[in-house]
């Protein structure tokens, strides 16, 4: 098993004609990922290395069965794209694109909290269960099956403690970026409680970052409905007040938001958090270890 | 991004929330201009991007013209807590009955709007939270569908303000709220929100802030962008389209993605090294933004030794090191470097450093041992200075 994304998936990507799109979109169909259309209006009819292009999401779920949306157009045309997947009955969008009015995505945001689409995104890396299905940007190279299930704000920084954790020989069930805009279709909640559930996963990391209050919520949440180990860690313990650390979401205002405050709010309801990538793999490698 | 009072109060007029009549001046001259144009009295007021500008003495009542001169040639240049005045808002005076404060903002964790009003406005609204929690109270809107009228007179009767203002006041929040939609801000907040002793409500303050990503919509608010009170190493930065933020250290830092450049600063802090900046070269950063980004970096005379931590994902390890070939060539180095390249193409790019034999240049495998390096030389840097 994984989450979000496995052997079940039928990808369609709205934006496949693009450069950046079709990049990635061929990128995931070679890791195995079952990429069955793409959506690029005037275009339909066209293929992109042999798959097809449809005018509409409508027409590529009705012709393919298409059941989940990669989004990997302009931030002024995204916002769109996610509604039109979410109204063909799409389960699944994640969204790419960086850079999505907060507006847009509030009115987002709240329209699908009213149906059955899960979003994940807007601005993340994707996600990947290895060995199974790849949807985003995620280099799967660097992963290999196993029972750690990642969940992170960043992309590179994914990347830095994932391939941490592979240098001691763990696995991941699945990794999953969430994104660092302010409004985010998913939140570590959602993740932490489809990794609880997941047979495969045995260990949860949760990689933030500072800005808002989901870490702090999170820690609440873990400490009521988690039974399996997680360990955290925090970005931006150096970052100062009033900044927006690249991230729209990665800003602290006045005395809420620091990284500081979200590793004692986790450190206090039981989950262990690394001051850097490398402490993670070792606390890591200390709980599966001493569960043997 | 943050508007000044008199571009929020601008969005505010366009919007019909009543505010008082006022005039934007750079100069004295201008200033007295304003003033004569509007009729005395007035209050000027310096326009700078912090609280706290009455106690600092930047907002003075003027009656006379020898008054508005005096005044505004005192605020003009004027420090105050580190910004300093560039420009002055000269706005005819109001007789005040009462204050109130009044927002609209975005809610991270609701992932909703929040409309707010309290009848104890003038002051801080962390003040007023401490003196009294309850002086404030809040209704979450629903984007979909808008701020509604029941909501404007739940929050006026549950603040207890002046009955005869209570239907004038929500007017004024309705109003505050399409600003807020209709301009993509991120905050609303007027503090205070005045009722005139002819019974007027007004908006006697703006703070406004835009949600930079919706500025491809909003020409006129990107206009307002005050270039001039920007650090120049910021704006040589995001001329360039890099995400450049300006610290107080001695080490220079380059990433790609926010996340790893954050965890990349904590790092080397925890080294005992301090960062001078924090700059994220993106996405699937090409040898030409390297170069770029290498310049910004060097134009900060403080940075002693400088760190490259790549993570190679869509960026190509390659390219990094072409680009830091190039810049060798292109600029005068005089600082050391720490470069750690990791994930595709690492090997290659590790190579192309090693062939260019750059002086001064270390390669490092891990982000930890290249963070110790970075710190040892910077303080083998200062010790020699």
């Amino acid at each position: 098993m994984s989450i979000l994304v496995g052997t079940e998936t039928k990808l369609v990507v709205s934006g496949l004609t693009g450069r950046e799109g079709s990049f990635h979109g061929m990128n995931n169909r070679r890791y195995g990922t079952d990429l069955v259309a793409g959506v690029t209006p005037g275009k339909g009819g066209q293929d992109v290395e042999g798959v097809p292009i449809f005018d509409t999401v409508h027409d590529a779920v009705a012709e393919t069965g298409a059941n989940t949306s990669m989004i990997f157009v302009p931030p002024r045309f995204a916002a769109d794209a996610i509604l039109e997947a979410a109204d063909a009955g799409v389960e699944l969008v994640v969204c790419i694109t960086e850079g999505i009015p907060v507006h847009d995505m509030l009115r987002v945001y709240t329209h699908l909290r009213r149906g059955t689409t899960r979003l994940i995104g807007p601005n993340c890396p994707g996600v990947l269960s290895p060995g199974k299905s790849n949807v985003g940007i995620i280099p799967a190279h660097f992963f290999s099956e196993g029972n750690v299930g990642l969940v992170s704000r960043s992309g590179t920084l994914t990347y830095q403690i994932g391939n941490t954790l592979a240098q001691r020989g763990f696995g991941n069930s699945s990794i999953v970026g969430i994104g660092g805009d302010p409004i985010a279709g998913s939140s570590f909640i959602e993740i932490v409680d489809l990794f609880e559930r997941d047979p495969e996963t045995e260990l949860i990391v949760m990689c933030g970052e500072i800005g808002g209050e989901e870490e702090e919520r999170t820690a609440e949440y873990i400490e009521a409905n988690v039974e399996k180990p997680v360990v955290g860690y925090i970005a931006g313990f150096t970052a100062p007040p009033g900044k927006t650390m690249g991230h729209a979401g990665a800003i602290i205002s006045g005395s809420k938001g620091t990284a500081q405050a979200k590793a004692e709010a986790l450190e206090a309801k039981g989950v262990r958090v690394g001051r850097t990538p490398t402490q993670v793999a070792d606390i890591a490698a200390e709980i599966v270890g001493a569960k043997v | 991004m943050d508007l000044l009072e008199y571009q929020g109060k601008e969005l505010f007029r366009g919007h019909g929330v009543p505010v008082p009549d006022g005039r934007p001046a750079t100069t004295v001259a201008e200033a007295v201009e304003a003033a004569e144009a509007l009729g005395y009295p007035v209050v000027v007021k310096a326009q700078v991007l912090i609280g706290g500008r009455g106690k600092a003495g930047g907002i003075k009542l003027a009656k006379t013209r020898e008054e508005i001169e005096e005044h505004a040639g005192a605020i003009l240049g004027m420090d105050i807590r580190g910004f300093t005045v560039h420009e002055l808002y000269v706005e005819r005076a109001s007789d005040i009955a009462e204050e109130y404060y009044a927002a609209i903002l975005l809610d991270r964790t609701a992932k909703r709007p929040m409309a707010m009003l309290s009848r104890m406005g003038g002051m801080d609204v962390e003040e007023i939270a401490a003196n009294d929690p309850n002086a404030i109270v809040r209704v979450y809107v629903d984007p979909l569908l808008g701020f509604q009228d029941f909501q404007a007179r739940r929050l006026a009767f549950d603040a207890g303000i002046a009955a005869d203002v209570i239907r004038p006041a929500g007017a004024v929040l309705a109003k505050l709220y399409e600003t807020f939609v209709k301009e993509d801000a991120l905050l609303v907040e007027v503090n205070p929100l005045l009722v005139t002793t002819d019974r007027e409500v007004v908006a006697l303050d703006a703070k406004v802030t835009i949600d930079g990503n919706s500025l491809f919509r909003h020409p006129d608010t990107a206009a307002f962008r005050d270039v001039g009170s920007e650090d120049p190493q910021e704006r040589m930065a995001k001329e360039r389209g890099l995400t450049f933020v300006k610290l107080e250290g001695d080490i220079g830092i380059l990433g790609n993605g926010a996340g790893l450049v954050m965890s990349t600063l904590d790092v080397v802090a925890q080294a005992g090294g301090r960062p001078a900046n924090f700059l994220d070269a993106g996405g699937g950063s090409k040898a030409e933004a390297i170069v770029d980004a290498v310049e910004v970096i060097l134009s900060n005379p403080n940075v002693r030794a400088v760190l490259f931590n790549i993570f190679g994902g869509i960026t190509r390890c390659d390219e990094v090191a072409r680009g830091l070939v190039t810049a060798f060539g292109q600029l005068e180095v005089n600082v050391p470097f720490v470069v750690r390249l990791e994930g595709t193409n690492d090997e290659e790019g590790r190579r192309i450093l090693a062939e260019a034999e750059l002086p001064n240049v270390h390669v490092e495998k891990t982000m930890d041992g290249a963070a110790e390096r970075v710190v040892e030389l910077a303080k083998a840097g200062a010790a020699v200075s």
